[in-house]
């Protein structure tokens, strides 16, 4: 089987993102036989390290910062078919979800969006697990055509040194732009939420605003991001781009605080693949405890300025 | 301006999800339905602002049985002015964009809008496909769109940022929270969307591409582990012990 990882390197930093897709087929080689190509976007700029992660063969495709979705997949289809590729794999995120549609038409594959595991083979066609109903349940999906795309859900494997030296090829690949990029608003050091590994959130609890900063105060001393329940973003208190839960941005940290959020369904719904979830609320009967792991019940202005106070002690801070 | 709105019909959020026939198949007894958040709230109230201020039509378009026109008349009732169902049962993401393709590409639409998934098979293939198959640009997971002459300008949300684009008329948009506001449809509007015309369009052939083999339901947690609140150490303790997440 030929894979094909698509890496997204128009910024010149190839992250833990992009380490574990490559992980990630190399593990899908293992197990079915086959190589690992990564066509990378952008730069060759430290695109050496996809080889220690399982690539085989890295492909640089010069290009700038501009996104244009038709014209990436086209120039992916045409590569891809250039070297009789059998599956391809692009990350679960602003540059890999336009693509995953296009490149099923244009390759004539079936696709999947955001799988979880390395796929069994059945009757010659393999078989991806992909969370359905925001995460309410799973489903087991046979890819019936030859070709398939896919995207790997954020944070679903811990990538692996299993390589070494990776010979990183430059090539000429025209990629055509109908969208114009104008401009770029970034939000400076902030993890985006589908990559953090630690989140703390906060909900109706808080009761206003202004009164953030001991969720910030506690975010700092975990090295967390910031998050926030729905109504919370609806009301202004905190911009949309934080909203987590079923409508907003689905989360999956190894750490998730929630401050005052009751744990209606549809926050449940964006949050339940974190692999710890710590809950503090006043009121016991809050469904959230039903779903955590750890609770506390309390005054959340008085428990999370203790615990932040207690893990900055245990930091040795 | 002639526009296209997709909408998709999905379980409510509360919808207590479960399956039948040996976890194969949705269980749809019990379940109260509507239409995909992404696409009410977002693509279907935008594309409705934007009639308001420069004129024209807002098509809604469903692949999907008689049963949806509940959730076609809802967005009739809310602004849309006609509807076209294609009247199939749609089996994979690959099926609907067929259909859809096909209504389309006649039709001289200047946007046709998505929501960016739905919130049942949490996919959002049927856009990039679609435009794809009408070779029209694409631009997806977008929170602002304005239109100024044939150019439209929108943000798109990515990782840590926004990305500020510019494309020209015709494309194809999927839309994402910032992009409008929920609007609940008036007693006027949904007596209405009554008299306003529902097409209903027959399928075109398409292979299908995946097959859903078996569902399966998460593993209950074990219970929650609660804290004193006057021991938060004890917490901090389990984290980094037992958790061993700090």
């Amino acid at each position: 089987m030929k894979i094909l990882v698509y890496i997204d390197n128009r910024k010149n930093i190839i992250k833990k993102t992009d380490l574990e897709l490559v992980y990630y087929a190399h593990l899908i080689a293992q197990k079915h036989g086959g190589s690992v190509d990564a066509f990378v976007l952008g730069s060759s700029e430290g695109a050496e390290a996809l080889g220690k992660y399982g690539a085989n063969n890295v492909y640089a495709i010069a290009h700038d910062e501009t996104f244009d979705a038709n014209g990436i997949s086209s120039a992916v289809k045409s590569f891809a078919e250039d070297k009789g590729v059998d599956l391809v794999i692009v990350p679960f995120n602003s540059s890999g979800k336009p693509l995953v549609g296009m490149l099923a038409h244009l390759l004539d594959a079936s696709s999947i969006t955001g799988v979880l595991n390395v796929p069994e083979m059945e009757d010659g066609k393999l078989v991806f697990k992909k969370g359905v109903f925001s995460s309410k349940a799973f489903a087991y999906i046979k890819t019936l055509k030859d070709k398939v795309v896919v995207s790997l859900m954020t944070n679903s494997l811990s990538p692996e040194e299993v390589g070494s030296e990776v010979n990183v090829e430059t090539v000429n690949l025209p990629v055509d732009s109908r969208v114009k990029v104008v401009g770029i608003d970034k939000v400076e050091g902030k993890v985006p939420l589908p990559e953090a590994e630690r989140i703390v959130s906060g909900g109706r609890g808080m009761k206003g605003p202004e009164n953030w900063g001991v969720l910030l105060d506690l975010a700092k001393a975990l090295d967390a991001e910031t998050a926030c329940s729905r109504p919370v973003s609806d009301v202004g208190w905190r911009p949309h781009t934080e909203h987590v839960g079923q409508t907003g941005i689905v989360v999956r940290p190894n750490l998730y605080v929630a401050l005052g959020i009751s744990g209606a369904i549809q926050h449940l719904a964006g949050v339940s693949s974190s692999k710890v979830i710590v809950v503090i609320n006043k009121d016991p009967e809050a469904p959230f405890f039903k779903a955590a792991d750890y609770g506390v019940v309390g005054d959340l202005f008085e428990v999370a300025p203790k615990l932040t106070e207690a893990i900055n002690k245990f930091k040795g801070k | 301006m002639n526009l296209l709105v997709c909408i998709s019909k999905t379980p409510d959020t509360t919808a207590r999800i479960a399956f039948k026939d040996d976890l194969t198949k949705f269980d749809e007894g019990g379940v109260q339905f509507i239409m995909n958040p992404f696409d009410e709230f977002y693509s279907l109230v935008r594309a409705i602002e934007l009639k308001e201020k420069f004129g024209g039509t807002v098509t809604v378009l469903n692949v999907g049985e008689p049963a949806n026109d509940i959730v076609i008349r809802k967005a009739l009732a809310i602004g849309a002015d006609k509807a076209v169902r294609i009247n199939t049962t749609p089996t994979d993401a690959f099926f609907v964009a067929k259909q859809i393709a096909e209504y389309a590409k006649d039709k001289n639409f200047d946007i046709i809008f998505f929501g960016k998934e739905t919130i049942d098979y949490n996919g959002g293939e049927v856009s990039g496909m679609v435009a794809a198959m009408l070779d029209l640009p694409f631009v997806n997971l977008a929170s602002h769109l304005e239109v100024d002459g044939t150019t439209a300008k929108l943000n798109r949300d990515i990782e840590g940022g926004v990305e500020k684009v510019e494309v020209e008329m015709p494309f194809i948009v999927s839309t994402a929270k910032g992009m409008a506001e929920q609007r609940i449809p008036n007693m006027r509007g949904i007596m209405m969307a009554k008299r306003k015309p529902l097409e209903v369009v027959e399928p075109v052939d398409a292979d299908d591409r995946i097959e859903i083999l078996k569902y399966e339901l998460p593993k209950a947690k074990s219970g929650v582990k609660l804290v004193d609140p006057d021991n938060i150490d004890e917490l901090v303790r389990l984290l980094h012990e037992e958790a061993k997440v700090i």
